[in-house]
């Protein structure tokens, strides 16, 4: 699960790790009126306006509806003519931006609508550093990693200056230990304060990763500020959806506006739904077997519409419901029904793909493979139920049927 | 022969709710011995199973059974009693870890955790504390482990399984199915099968599995299955090229799969370009693995590398 800028340095901050000050506005008045506060606050006349979407690149990213205007702006008029001449400002970015589509690298040419701003405090800037707090799956631990490469990717700091890239590996019985967050601090560079503080932000950092059960957290840039300060201009950070029981305040940030609709619905089912371009619908049991499947029918020159598994725990309700979210979306052409039981049986899901037929009836071809657990309860409940369907005896034979009839 | 389980292992099942139940049936049906359960808070009950003995399994037995199963508080009361040495962890995800832990701590040498959805953090200690101890994980969120017609430790379906000469390794469990189906249907057979989980943090890896095949006497050709994010088919193949004496056939799925998504399993995503289906096939096929286009095409590809190292 993701969550926004703003949310996360919210967490960032109860956690102990230093943030500039700001305040999130979904209003052109409530942006407005944020200003004079955080100027107040934070002693500085500059303030900066960032865009909150669900995807990075927004300082590079421009607006469709105006082309030249970025999805991050900082706002200098304060420095001249004082709070009045910064809220005029902030008023006129705030009408252009709120409710306009802003397109970055990461949300594709399409863009995403801005529906919340956040107004932060200016910062006068030393140095630009890079910190994230990653699995890695090879040791099965937390990885830091830093780099004095602020504000570039990581990816393309890896392939070019991969001897920039700072690591240590977090031993979880432990946390970061004081010598590991020292010996990044003096890779990075830091002296005086700035040392001390960096120190103190990595260690607060990875107590937080550790805390919040997070997927990953990235701080790009971390700046260092001219009076010594160590602090996260930008933060992102994303959630072990596995967790989420135990953080209800992180359940509480979900923005369900920047998800897609048939995965959010999907989700309340339990099950594993991702929405493609394809035209053949897939129903799978197995996360696996859900991704072979799409495979199977690219090999055999069909497109996918979806990926779908149902889990193994899944109820004939459950089972209904994703027959249903597929058959709503109009650029299925045919439907694959691809089922190995172990954990699933094969009863349940001729059951479930039976009421939803009943249900909201069935207009583009069906083709079922049956094989595992009760395999021939499912299949007697299925020939029984008269439903137009057409059998397949394995995953090719089905993809192929399924390409043919989708045509 | 086979590897990690028997007809002699004797096993607990760790958490017996309605999925835990269902399945130790089935593992009786199959003929492993379920020794006992683990359920806090239903210590000294007991659990009756009978029904129709599933004659794809331990071979020579009765047409029906009836089997007892006490349960206990803590699996340290059911080593104790039972003399069990193996596990099944059926326990629901915020609690699973903490059931591994426990096996662990009563010394069972092999614990298989079926359970999904178990929080990264929990299975990052996990696997800390299992550093160094005689207990071997295998998951979580994999269907189990079987040798045929001796052993089924899991959710696999039995009778898909027959005895024979190819070792089975696994990070998905449908997947798993589909291979096992192939290599009965063209008579190679199992040795045994292995799934060891879709999770990003799991306690035995592909190169774990490869290693006990390659030593096991018994164990002609492995075909292994792996999919996208990570990096654990790439380091099978490194290991493969340096080690490996018997033939290895292979498919990954999803080929298809966009970037930053994660397909179901919550080890399966494409991040920074890194963990793509086409660099893991390369590695395998630079390795010398005989690498299947299609899955249906897994016991074919089977066939060809057992042909190739002259063992067909």
């Amino acid at each position: 699960m993701k969550i926004h800028e703003y949310q996360a340095k919210q967490l960032m901050k109860a956690h102990g790790i230093a943030v500039p000050i700001g305040r999130v506005a979904t209003t052109v008045d409530e942006a407005v009126a944020a200003v004079r506060p955080v100027v107040d606050a934070s002693g500085h006349p500059v303030v900066v306006v960032k865009s909150q979407i669900h995807a990075g690149g927004r300082g590079k990213g421009r607006f469709k509806e105006h082309p030249d205007l970025a999805g991050v702006n900082v706002v200098t008029d304060g420095l001249k003519g004082g709070v009045e001449a910064a809220e005029a400002k902030v008023r006129a970015l705030a009408e252009a931006m709120l409710g306009s589509t802003l397109a970055t690298v990461q949300t594709g040419p399409d863009g995403k609508q801005v529906n919340r701003l956040y107004i932060e405090q200016g910062i006068d800037i030393a140095r630009e550093l890079y910190v994230s707090v990653v699995l890695d799956r090879a040791t099965g631990r937390n990885v830091v990693m830093a780099s004095t490469e602020g504000g570039m990717e990581i990816e393309e700091v890896a392939a070019e200056t991969p001897e920039k890239i700072l690591r240590e590996t977090v031993d979880p019985a432990l946390s970061l230990a004081d010598f590991q967050a020292r010996r990044l601090a003096y890779g990075l560079g830091l002296e005086g304060d700035a040392f001390k503080n960096g120190v103190r932000f990595l260690e607060s950092l990875v107590a937080a990763a550790e805390a919040l059960d997070t997927d990953m957290v990235e701080i790009n840039p971390l700046v260092v500020t001219t009076s010594g300060g160590v602090m996260a201009l930008d933060g992102k950070m994303s959630f072990d959806n596995n967790a989420l029981f135990r953080h209800e305040d992180v359940v509480a940030m979900r923005d369900l506006s920047e998800e897609n609709d048939a995965e959010v619905e999907a989700g309340k089912y339990g099950l594993s739904f991702i929405k493609l371009d394809g035209t053949v619908g897939c129903l799978v049991n197995g996360a696996g077997l859900a991704m072979a499947t799409m495979d199977a029918i690219k090999q055999v020159g069909g497109e996918p519409a979806n990926f779908l598994d149902v889990g193994g725990g899944a109820t004939e309700e459950n089972v209904a419901a994703a027959f249903t979210i597929i058959t709503r979306d109009p650029s299925v052409k045919g439907i694959f029904v691809n089922i190995f039981g172990g954990i699933m049986k094969c009863d349940t899901i001729a059951n479930g793909v039976v009421a939803a037929v009943k249900q909201v009836g069935l207009e583009v071809p069906l083709v079922v493979r049956l094989e595992g657990t009760n395999v021939d309860l499912g299949r007697q409940i299925l020939s029984a139920s008269g439903l137009n369907l057409t059998p397949a005896d394995d995953m090719k034979d089905g993809a192929k049927k399924i390409v043919e009839l989708a045509k | 022969m086979s590897i990690l389980v028997d007809e002699n292992t004797k096993v607990l099942v760790q958490g017996i709710g309605s999925a835990g139940r269902f399945h130790t049936d089935k593992a009786i049906a199959y003929g492993t011995q379920m020794v006992g359960a683990v359920h806090p808070g239903r210590g000294g009950q007991v659990e009756l199973f009978e029904g129709e003995t599933d004659h794809s399994g331990v071979p020579g037995r009765d047409d029906r059974y009836r089997v007892e199963v006490p349960i206990f508080d803590t699996v340290r009361d059911a080593v104790d009693a039972t003399g069990a040495t193996a596990s099944v962890v059926f326990v629901p995800p915020p609690f699973a870890a903490d059931a591994i832990l426990e096996a662990a701590d009563a010394g069972l040498g092999l614990v298989v955790a079926i359970t999904e959805g178990i929080p990264i953090m929990d299975m990052v200690r996990v696997k800390r504390v299992l550093e160094g101890s005689a207990t071997r994980l295998v998951g979580p969120n994999c269907p189990g482990v079987i040798t045929p017609h001796a052993c089924k430790i899991g959710i696999m379906p039995g009778y898909i399984h027959q005895g024979g000469r190819i070792g089975v390794v696994s990070r998905s469990g449908t997947l798993t199915y589909e291979a096992v189906k192939q290599l009965t249907d063209n008579g190679l057979g199992q040795t045994s099968a292995v799934g060891i989980g879709g999770d990003p943090v799991n306690g035995t890896n592909f190169v774990d599995v490869l290693r006990l095949y390659n030593d096991d006497p018994s164990t002609e050709g492995v075909i292994m299955i792996g999919e996208i994010g990570g990096s654990a088919e790439e380091e099978a193949a490194d290991w493969i090229r340096a080690n490996m004496t018997k033939p290895v056939a292979a498919f990954i799925a999803g080929t298809t799969a966009p970037a930053g998504k994660r397909m179901g399993h919550a080890g399966a995503i494409i991040s920074g370009g890194k963990g793509t289906a086409k660099d893991k096939i390369a590695a395998l096929e630079a390795a010398g693995v005989v690498v299947a286009q299609t899955p249906s095409d897994m016991g074919a590809a089977m066939l060809e590398a057992m042909a190739k190292a002259g063992k067909a």
